[in-house]
């Protein structure tokens, strides 16, 4: 038994998309560029996929759609390109926060003599707005936020910022990365300031190795793979028809279902989050209520590690995801809670569900059965027992014992009660 | 998903000896609650043995095995043979542990000496580990040289990703790194295991053999081992070596320089 709550990590590809795939895998194995009647069915099965990415995107014309391998390929065109497109400028702003493919694309343009401003959060994982305002310079070539935090699930007011960035500089260009928000929330472009958006399909349903960007008709972008004529040569290499067309219809079903992710989706994530932070005394959400994509949930576990709470989990078939040291390989505990000032007690415990349209209400039950019980046998293993204990006395204080953060200064306002 | 043996999986998900021993006769304690994983280890000590041992523990799973396993190793051993306990015993006896976790088992074996040092500070004078110097390498997990010498020494690291992997240190910023390299460079040892006198006549009989002599014969020279002893190499030159009058050049410059770079830098080439 599975229980899968891992979708920010990937998503399982949805039967419909499979079906939609399969004939590309097999019979129609053209490549769409040849010149003979059998390359048709390939080329114009593209070409629907490029319409339902415009859809999806909410862009003006198809052809500001490109086909890419995945995300982190979508931000580095991206991203390169910018720089490239504004070559007089060394100055760049984006946010504590940004998916490491991000990151590290600007750590690297930071050795080729860019300068890269990092804006900052709150401990609810929400943009300084006033921050990011005042970075913009004259100097500024892009700006670049995620549409959606992965870890916390914190959507960034995209439209806004794109208006202010265009107010401080209209030549700035405004790179989203959409990669969590895609298939959660409505990601249109439509109205709003941005010039170029990435997707990737494994996280919307499609199979891994696809992705797409949005790049608006007046900005051109160098390629980042040189070679033939694909994607009216943004981006070399013959097309990926069977993933091309997964991604397609992944998208047509993901804006179809938006409204079951913003209703059902989230009935259930909440009851999830607050079913667990009933349940166990020593956990905080650790992010803003509201202000999320309905199908994840951040829960910080005090004075008890993350890699365990997931090896218990997985015992009992459920998948989840931690920002502890020891399960990145890094050593280092998640940058997203720490730019959030997610406090040491909880940071190091802090657990990632992320649902989908396939997650059940069986399931959810079935963790909130089983969950309560890892996180008191594992609480019992630690040395804190007297701060454990205070939590409990003070906790249980403190709004029916649940701390949902959403009075909460950092865990601190339930011992001052 | 990290590469657990049976052991690990075994002990984290029934850990042995969990809590605390109120009137303990010490604790030792390791980690902090910054750094992602600490150990509270408890041990009643009696007549110079090991009677009882439980433990506390924030940490992932190989953290906790590591902890669990560790109080098994100890109950009922004497305090002699507790001391002897490294982090690559506690390691070892969990049939391994992921390179990227070994610093679990240091941290195990840091609170048990730990331990160990507060009940001799208690006991009797010793000098576990009061000659130590305490320099901090890596603020940001807060190690020591001795644990990093300890670490190069115990497990014969020869790498900053071994250091990491075992210690932490260098794991966050990376700005400790090249003091690390100092002491990689300063305590890591160099040379292979110190060989068995019958070992090394082998070995350098060998080198002799298949790589000075072919040398020597393509000159129309020879030579012949005569005798050993500790690190002086006697040797016969023959042929037309010897009757060269650069005989000592051949001896110093290729037979001494070639034993000592194949076998043992310390070998002297003496001919008879």
């Amino acid at each position: 038994m599975v229980i899968y709550l891992d979708n920010n990590a990937t998503t399982k590809v949805d039967e419909k998309v499979f079906d939609e795939m399969l004939p590309y895998l097999k019979d129609e194995y053209a490549n769409p560029s040849s010149m003979y009647e059998f390359s048709v069915k390939s080329s114009n099965a593209i070409a629907d996929a490029r319409e339902q990415m415009r859809d999806f995107f909410g862009a003006k014309s198809e052809r500001e759609v490109i086909f890419t391998s995945c995300g982190s390929e979508s931000a580095n065109m991206a991203i390169r390109g910018a720089v490239a497109h504004n070559k007089s400028k060394k100055h760049i702003v984006t946010t504590k926060v940004e998916h490491p493919c991000v990151l590290n694309t600007y750590k690297s343009l930071e050795k080729q003599g860019y300068k890269v401003d990092y804006v900052g959060v709150n401990s609810n994982g929400e943009l300084d707005m006033d921050e990011l305002r005042e970075k913009i310079t004259d100097d500024t070539a892009l700006v670049s936020v995620m549409w959606a935090n992965n870890e916390t699930g914190v959507i960034f007011p995209v439209r806004e910022i794109g208006e202010i960035i265009k107010s401080k500089n209209p030549n700035t260009l405004f790179f989203v990365d959409a990669v969590q928000g895609a298939g959660k929330v409505d990601i249109s472009v439509e109205d709003t300031q941005i010039d170029m958006m990435g997707v990737s399909g494994h996280k919307f349903h499609a199979p891994k190795g696809i992705g797409a960007l949005y790049v608006k008709s007046s900005v051109i972008l160098p390629p980042l793979i040189t070679g033939g004529h694909q994607e009216r040569g943004y981006r070399a290499g013959t097309e990926n028809v069977p993933y091309i067309v997964g991604m397609g219809k992944a998208a047509a079903l993901a804006k179809e279902g938006l409204k079951y992710e913003g209703t059902e989706v989230k009935r259930l994530r909440d009851k999830l989050e607050t079913g667990i932070l009933k349940a166990t005394y020593n956990s905080r959400l650790n992010s803003s209520i509201s202000n999320r994509v309905p199908n994840t949930t951040n829960i910080g576990f005090e004075y008890i590690e993350g890699e365990l709470i997931l090896l218990h989990l997985s015992d009992l078939g459920i998948c989840a995801s931690s920002g502890s040291a020891c399960t990145s390989g890094s050593l280092e505990p998640s940058h997203v809670l720490r730019a959030m000032g997610t406090p040491f007690t909880s940071l190091h415990g802090s657990i990632r569900f992320s649902l989908s349209r396939f997650t059940t209400e069986n399931e959810i039950d079935y963790v909130l059965e089983k969950l309560p019980k890892v996180i008191e046998d594992i609480t019992r293993i630690s040395p804190y027992q007297e701060e454990l204990e205070h939590l409990r006395k003070s906790r249980a204080k403190c709004n029916g014992g649940v701390c949902n953060k959403g009075n909460c200064n950092n865990g601190k306002c339930c011992e001052s009660d | 998903m990290w590469k657990y043996s049976d052991k690990v999986m075994d002990h984290y998900r029934n850990p042995r000896n969990v809590g605390k021993i109120d009137d303990a006769d010490v604790i030792g304690e390791a980690g902090s609650l910054t750094c992602g994983d600490s150990l509270k280890l408890y041990l009643k000590i009696k007549d110079g043995v090991v009677t009882d041992a439980k433990f506390q523990t924030f940490g992932c799973g190989s953290a906790v095995a590591s902890s669990s396993i560790l109080t098994e190793m100890v109950i009922g051993k004497p305090i002699e043979e507790v001391r002897k306990i490294t982090n690559a015993d506690i390691a070892k006896e969990l049939d391994g542990l992921p390179p990227e976790k070994m610093h679990c088992s240091v941290m195990g074996h840091e609170a048990l000496e730990d331990a160990l040092k507060k009940y001799y500070d208690e006991e009797i004078e010793f000098d576990v580990s009061d000659n130590k110097t305490s320099r901090v390498v890596c603020t940001c997990f807060n190690v020591t040289e001795d644990v990093i010498k300890e670490a190069i020494e115990v497990n014969g690291l020869t790498t900053l990703e071994d250091i990491t992997n075992y210690t932490k240190a260098g794991g966050a910023c990376g700005r400790c790194k090249g003091d690390i390299q100092k002491l990689i460079d300063k305590y890591a040892k160099k040379n292979e295991p110190k060989l068995s006198p019958a070992q090394l006549i082998l070995k350098i009989n060998k080198v002799i053999e298949n790589v000075i002599a072919p040398e020597l014969q393509k000159d129309g020279g020879d030579i012949e081992l005569v005798d050993i002893s500790e690190n002086k190499v006697y040797v016969k030159l023959q042929g037309r070596c010897s009757s060269c009058k650069n005989s000592v050049l051949t001896l110093k410059s290729f037979v001494e320089t070639t034993l000592r770079d194949k076998v043992s830098n310390d070998i002297e080439v003496i001919q008879v």
